[in-house]
């Protein structure tokens, strides 16, 4: 079946068959390798991308369902040669050793903030809960609450102004 | 879906079909998505008396909802524990009632409410059925494969409380045990109640003697202690990895007492 969305802004349009999951048709079809696949039963959420700006889980989601949405992966959040905030948090922060669970955790707190009506004041407890769907078994979560929250300042800050 | 004579399957958030598809757990010959029709079956709304939710209607929707926060507290209680917000993006009120797993949440949450479903069938018939009727066995419901769930209505009656107790292994797991308890208390009599347990049982199972026991009483921690004993006795847990039977009926019986006290709490307020 023909199945067409927008991945980062651009169209695709593939002949997929109808079983296909998102996050191989990210993967295998419009050939962005930033989105990885992990347990491939929802648990683990390294395949999160966002649907129409809300986190979803690829490995759970078919292609299909995705037919006319827009989706965001770790690669359409650069612009310009320019990390967005929230990856350059994660650099700053340390937010991450081997990178597997990177993609999902970026993806998902750049929604929290888009999405948070106050990001600065966001609390330790919000971060968490946001993440909650992605295990990370190498940084303990510490930094990447970190990442989130110096991404946040820096738009604010940015947004005022300031650096 | 008629033409498919039984060998379709409506398709939701996905959220348990598709996990059930790659385990080989079902093997639908063809799939409808009806996400597409979101906008008509994702709504929470309050008209004459009931509160009705769409069946389209997305975990988010229910765990942030003003109308739900006032007049049944335990969908939030319920939603904040159900699963992780990634997955609350997908799900649907409407997977979660037609899976009919034992250890779904919010089917003790509509059973504990009183909760009725309405099927519209093929040429636009409908009909409307309690959880007692709905729930027919393990992962299975009265909801015919040529039935759509359209919506689950709610009767909005006065002095009610609500609360949702959860043991899980891990946060955002399915419940080891958990109990959903509604009181409706007036003139500081109990007039109704609805008490279930999930996860300890081939399906979600309802204390109807706990709730005859305390109807027509006034709330009190003993009377709730006893309401909790019969859940204890009336469950009937199997042993697996989330723990022993005895664990399993000690623990219904504990958080089947303190849902109905903090029910209680929530309807005095
Ligand atoms: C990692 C993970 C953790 C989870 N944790 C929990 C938890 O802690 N507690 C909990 O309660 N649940 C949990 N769930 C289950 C979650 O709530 C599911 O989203 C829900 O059970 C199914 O909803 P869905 O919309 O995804 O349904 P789908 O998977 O799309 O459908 C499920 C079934 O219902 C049928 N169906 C769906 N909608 C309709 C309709 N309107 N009319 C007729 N039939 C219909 C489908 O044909 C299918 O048979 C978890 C799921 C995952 C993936
Ligand atoms: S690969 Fe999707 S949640 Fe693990
Ligand atoms: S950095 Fe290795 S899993 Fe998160």
């Amino acid at each position: 079946m023909l199945v067409s969305m927008s991945i980062n802004g651009q169209t695709h349009s593939h002949d997929v068959e109808p079983r296909m999951l998102l996050v191989h048709y990210i993967r295998e079809m419009a050939e962005l390798h930033g989105t990885h696949w992990g347990c491939d039963t929802s648990n683990c959420g390294i395949c999160v991308v966002l649907m129409d700006g809300d986190p979803i889980k690829s490995c759970t989601t078919l292609a299909a369902m995705a037919e006319g949405h827009e989706i965001t992966t770790v690669e359409g959040l650069e612009k310009n040669g320019v990390l967005d905030p929230i990856q350059q948090g994660f650099h700053e922060m340390h937010a991450l050793q081997c990178g597997f669970c990177t993609p999902g955790m970026m993806v998902t707190g750049r929604a929290l903030i888009d999405q948070h009506p106050n990001p600065t004041q966001m609390t330790d407890y919000e971060i968490r809960e946001a993440i909650s769907g992605g295990l990370c078994r190498c940084t303990g979560y510490v930094n990447i609450v970190k990442a989130i929250r110096w991404a946040a300042a820096y738009e604010a800050a940015a947004a005022t102004g300031g650096n | 879906m008629a033409s498919h004579n039984g060998n379709a399957r409506f398709l939701a958030g996905g959220h348990s079909l598709i996990p059930m598809m790659k385990l080989r757990l079902a093997d639908p010959g063809h799939l409808i998505d009806i996400n597409p029709i979101e906008a008509e079956l994702n709504y929470i709304r309050e008209e004459g008396g009931e509160i009705r939710i769409g069946a389209m209607t997305r975990h988010r929707n229910m765990l942030e909802s003003d109308v739900l926060a006032k007049h049944f507290p335990i969908f939030f209680e319920a939603e904040h524990v159900l699963a992780d917000p990634v997955v609350r993006n997908r799900g649907t009120m409407g997977g979660s009632l037609c899976q009919a797993d034992p250890a779904e949440d919010l089917s003790g949450v509509v059973t504990a409410l009183k909760g009725e479903a309405v099927l519209r069938g093929p040429g636009g018939a409908e009909r409307v059925v309690g959880m007692e009727e709905f729930h027919i066995g393990p992962y299975m419901t009265a909801v015919q494969p040529d039935e759509l769930l359209i919506e689950v209505r709610f009767k909005v009656k006065p002095g009610g409380g609500s609360a949702h107790e959860k043991v899980e292994r891990r946060a955002g797991d399915f419940a080891i045990v958990a109990a959903s308890a509604a009181l409706w208390i007036e003139g500081g009599v109990i007039k109704d109640c609805g008490l279930a347990c999930s996860a300890v049982g081939p399906t979600t199972m309802h204390i109807g003697r706990a709730e005859a026991a305390v109807i027509g009483k006034a709330p009190s921690e003993e009377l709730f202690a006893q309401a909790g004993a019969m859940a204890s006795q009336d469950c009937s847990p199997s042993a697996d990895g989330r723990g022993p039977v005895d664990y399993k009926r000690h623990v219904a019986g504990v958080l089947s007492k303190r849902a109905l006290s903090r029910a209680a709490a929530s309807a005095l307020r």
